[in-house]
């Protein structure tokens, strides 16, 4: 071993106490959550003990705990064995009794019943094993302070350079977007998880104008999305008009939710206005569900008119005398057209959002927004009106929302204040602060990967939700201030060589 | 419109109380046209109170503030909403502890100075969205507007460079430029010189000079650097507990009891510091 140079006395004791410790909260957190299980037998509910799972989940909270602590303290060799070991048992044990399609063996190996916890397991012990490995391989220690400071600085740089790829990365990823409905192996299931994501990638852009542009936290977006959502179902129903016909409306009413929202509170500032917010999107969502003469309450809306394309539905059989999608081009019926029309309907939209806020960033008013977040009394003292430009951030971030609500609401066909609960406001935020607050290309990569990955997993169940936890705990670890932190200004003052402004850029404060 | 004798700021029976506290108490000055007056005076004289009353941070208690504007007549400044004194009437300020846009970069700073004009410009934004009128060809106007006070100050260099990535005195001479692209008449610095080595200091005030020579802008100068007040002030003003206690020209002031008083203390009920 060649790590003499960094090596520093181990501390056993001292590893062995914190590991201890950890495992000791491994402890009293499962001990009630996965402890105790009420189970269904002939004579009626009766609890169960698991407190095996609870005792393999402290040994191995401690084993791994004690592992961090060895590679901390440059010990990689015994990490490297045991973690090998553990990672190539589990793996065998596992992918046999998957090809063999029986779980006897793993079953009365392992102590967990679930594959999914398992092959987790697994995978945790083969990223150690990496981990001790590569450490062996490369002498200097990559997790003290300096190091740390030089990863940033090294996915700072990163940043930049996927930046400057925006100009290719985006173009890319857009032509993927407009074939993918054609590739060979989309299906229906991923077309719709697709759909799903390109909203939130639209809603994303939407709040980013609120959040990242103007700096404005706003907890209550999902208000606009309903306010959105309900105008479409309601002007539909009631007035019988199109989609395309309404879709203005339902924006224009959502940006003036949000000037309605905003003329009380723009004048509070940071935690304040995130619970005002907060506090509004669920007052909308009490009155969807309280008045019921307008709303149908929690009955919801049904019957929401489907998207036509241009007036053609996209229906097998339609009435007698009109053409629909399929017979007016003279193709075979398929169910999968009025998903494909939804997903470029859902991806126009969402283009639109994202070219009109590249245009506004350039522009005065988009200028005005970033310099309110960076300090708004420097620009009450230059002239600008901050209570106005607030404003305008706030209307224009909710007419985004609007759209993207009547969007959801032909593509669902019926919709509830079920759909409009906090946590989409929530989810909404965190894509935003977690693809880097004010990266449009960020918002994608964070939808991709907090909306994406819990869907592909959605054969997990009840761990799905971990997915989403698992991706958000990894990015607030590693790029505490979002994926794609890098701000490029709007202007510059020679279309100029970047050379002289590249150091400055890299390390924003 | 205003005779040229007039000052272009009059400020006349300014009272400020917070509370029961009496931070500004029946001062009264005038700031001559396109002249520098500093306003000196012990911590907690109420400097600073005094610019937070011109430039609408705070609403006097009584007083008046008036403004005559060469072009647009005359503004009674405590009258006005904040962000409309700039905007309108044409004052503009730094502050004691800098405020930048640290996370924008040079230009960027210096275009906000102007987004009135450039607002006007976008047609409100809609314009420009659409592509109607000439925005582009104002944005290179308010461009070549920044260059030109980069250029005083030599950071043309670094028009890219993210403003809080400066060192410190750039950050000083970049809010002075910046308070100066919305072509103020009037100008309030609280403590221009804080914190700037006596080279820097030199260089500001040839920058303060320049600006009242060329420009013909009325300077209002909060300062405890006494290089800065003696060598360039026209006039200066002395505060104390929220009173005026001297007004004149710096060396008449320089020898006033009542200032000597207030800096020093009396000698016989000098405390030991």
């Amino acid at each position: 071993m060649h790590t003499s140079g960094v090596r520093g006395p181990f501390d056993l004791p001292g590893a062995l106490k914190d590991a201890g410790l950890v495992a000791g909260i491994v402890v009293l957190l499962t001990l009630g959550l996965v402890g105790f299980r009420v189970q269904d037998i002939s004579s009626g509910p009766a609890l169960v003990t698991r407190f095996d799972d609870v005792a393999a989940a402290a040994v191995l909270a401690f084993a791994g705990r004690l592992g961090i602590a060895l590679l901390r303290a440059q010990r990689p060799l015994p990490v490297l064995v045991a973690a090998l070991a553990c990672a190539i048992g589990l793996t065998l044990v596992l992918s046999h009794s998957a090809l063999a399609e029986s779980s006897g063996l793993a079953q009365q190996i392992l102590p967990f019943a679930s594959p999914v916890v398992n092959w987790t397991i697994a995978l945790a012990a083969w990223v150690l094993g990496a981990r001790a490995a590569w450490l062996l391989w490369h002498a200097a220690s990559p997790l003290d302070a300096q190091a740390r400071e030089a990863r940033e600085a090294r996915m700072d740089r990163l940043g930049a350079r996927v930046q400057d790829w925006a100009r290719y990365v985006g173009p890319l990823l857009l032509g993927i977007a407009v074939v993918l409905p054609f590739l060979p192996w989309i299906d229906r299931r991923l077309l719709d998880i697709a759909i799903l994501v390109v909203t939130y990638i639209m809603l994303g852009w939407g709040l980013n104008i609120v959040v990242g542009l103007a700096g404005l936290l706003d907890l209550g977006y999902v208000a606009f999305y309903a306010v959105g959502a309900y105008s479409y179902a309601l002007l539909a129903l009631h007035f019988d008009l199109g989609f395309w016909i309404c879709l203005p409306f339902a924006g224009i009413m959502a940006a003036f939710a949000g000037i309605l929202l905003g003329f009380p509170v723009l004048r509070l500032r940071g935690d304040y206005l995130a619970i005002v917010t907060l506090g509004f999107g669920e007052i909308v969502r009490i009155i969807l569900l309280n008045w019921y003469t307008f709303t149908k309450g929690p009955d919801g809306l049904s019957g929401v008119p489907r998207p036509t394309f241009f007036g053609l539905p996209f229906s097998a059989n339609p009435p007698e005398g009109e053409a629909s999608f399929h017979s007016f081009f003279g193709l075979e019926y398929s169910p999968l057209d009025r998903i494909v029309f939804l997903y470029y309907l859902i991806l126009g939209l969402a283009l639109l959002t994202n070219l009109f806020t590249l245009r506004i960033r350039k522009l005065p008013v988009g200028r005005a927004w970033e310099a309110l977040r960076e300090d708004e009394i420097a620009c009450r003292s230059l002239g600008v009106h901050p209570r106005n430009t607030k404003l305008t951030a706030f209307a224009i971030g909710a007419m985004f929302g609007g759209f993207g609500g009547s969007f959801f609401a032909t593509r669902q066909g019926f919709i509830s204040p079920e759909s409009f609960t906090f946590i989409e406001s929530a989810i909404i935020l965190a894509i935003v602060v977690l693809g880097g607050m004010g990266s449009q290309i960020g918002i994608v990569f964070a939808a991709i990967l907090l909306i994406g990955l819990p869907e592909v997993f959605r054969e997990l169940n009840q761990y799905r939700m971990l997915a989403f936890g698992l991706a958000m705990v990894a990015i607030m670890v590693w790029r505490p201030r979002g994926l794609l932190a890098h701000r490029e200004p709007t202007v510059r003052l020679s279309g100029a060589p970047r050379s002289a402004a590249a150091p400055a850029q890299e390390t924003r404060a | 419109m205003s005779a040229p004798g007039t000052p272009l700021l009059a400020v006349e029976h300014l009272t400020m109380r917070f509370g029961g506290l009496v931070a500004i108490d029946d001062v009264s000055f005038e700031a001559p046209r396109a002249k520098i007056t500093a306003i000196i005076g012990p911590n907690g004289a109420g400097k600073t109170t005094v610019f937070n009353c011109l430039t609408g941070f705070y609403q006097p208690t009584a007083g008046r503030l008036a403004l005559h504007h060469p072009q647009r007549g005359e503004y009674l400044l405590e009258r006005m909403e904040g962000h409309a004194i700039p905007a309108r009437a044409g004052v503009a300020r730094t502050f004691q502890n800098i405020r930048l846009f640290p996370g924008m970069s040079v230009l960027e700073n210096l275009l906000i100075a102007q987004h009135n004009v450039l607002m006007r410009a976008s047609g409100y934004t809609f314009g420009a969205l659409l592509g109607l009128g000439s925005y582009g060809a104002a944005e290179r106007r308010a461009i070549e507007h920044a260059r030109y006070w980069l250029d005083r100050v030599g950071l043309v260099e670094r028009a890219d460079w993210n403003a809080g990535n400066l060192p410190y005195g750039d950050q000083r001479r970049l809010e002075i430029v910046r308070a100066m692209c919305i072509d103020p008449v009037l100008l309030c610095l609280d403590e221009p010189a804080a914190g700037l080595n006596p080279r820097e200091s030199a260089e500001l005030n040839a920058l303060l000079g320049f600006i009242r020579d060329q420009h013909k802008v009325t300077l209002l100068l909060i300062e405890h650097d006494m290089s800065v007040v003696m060598g360039i002030s026209d006039h200066v003003v002395v505060l104390d507990y929220g009173r005026k206690i001297a007004d004149g020209t710096p060396a008449a002031v320089r020898s006033d009891p009542a200032v000597i008083r207030a800096y020093l203390g009396e000698p016989e009920t000098e405390a030991p510091s």
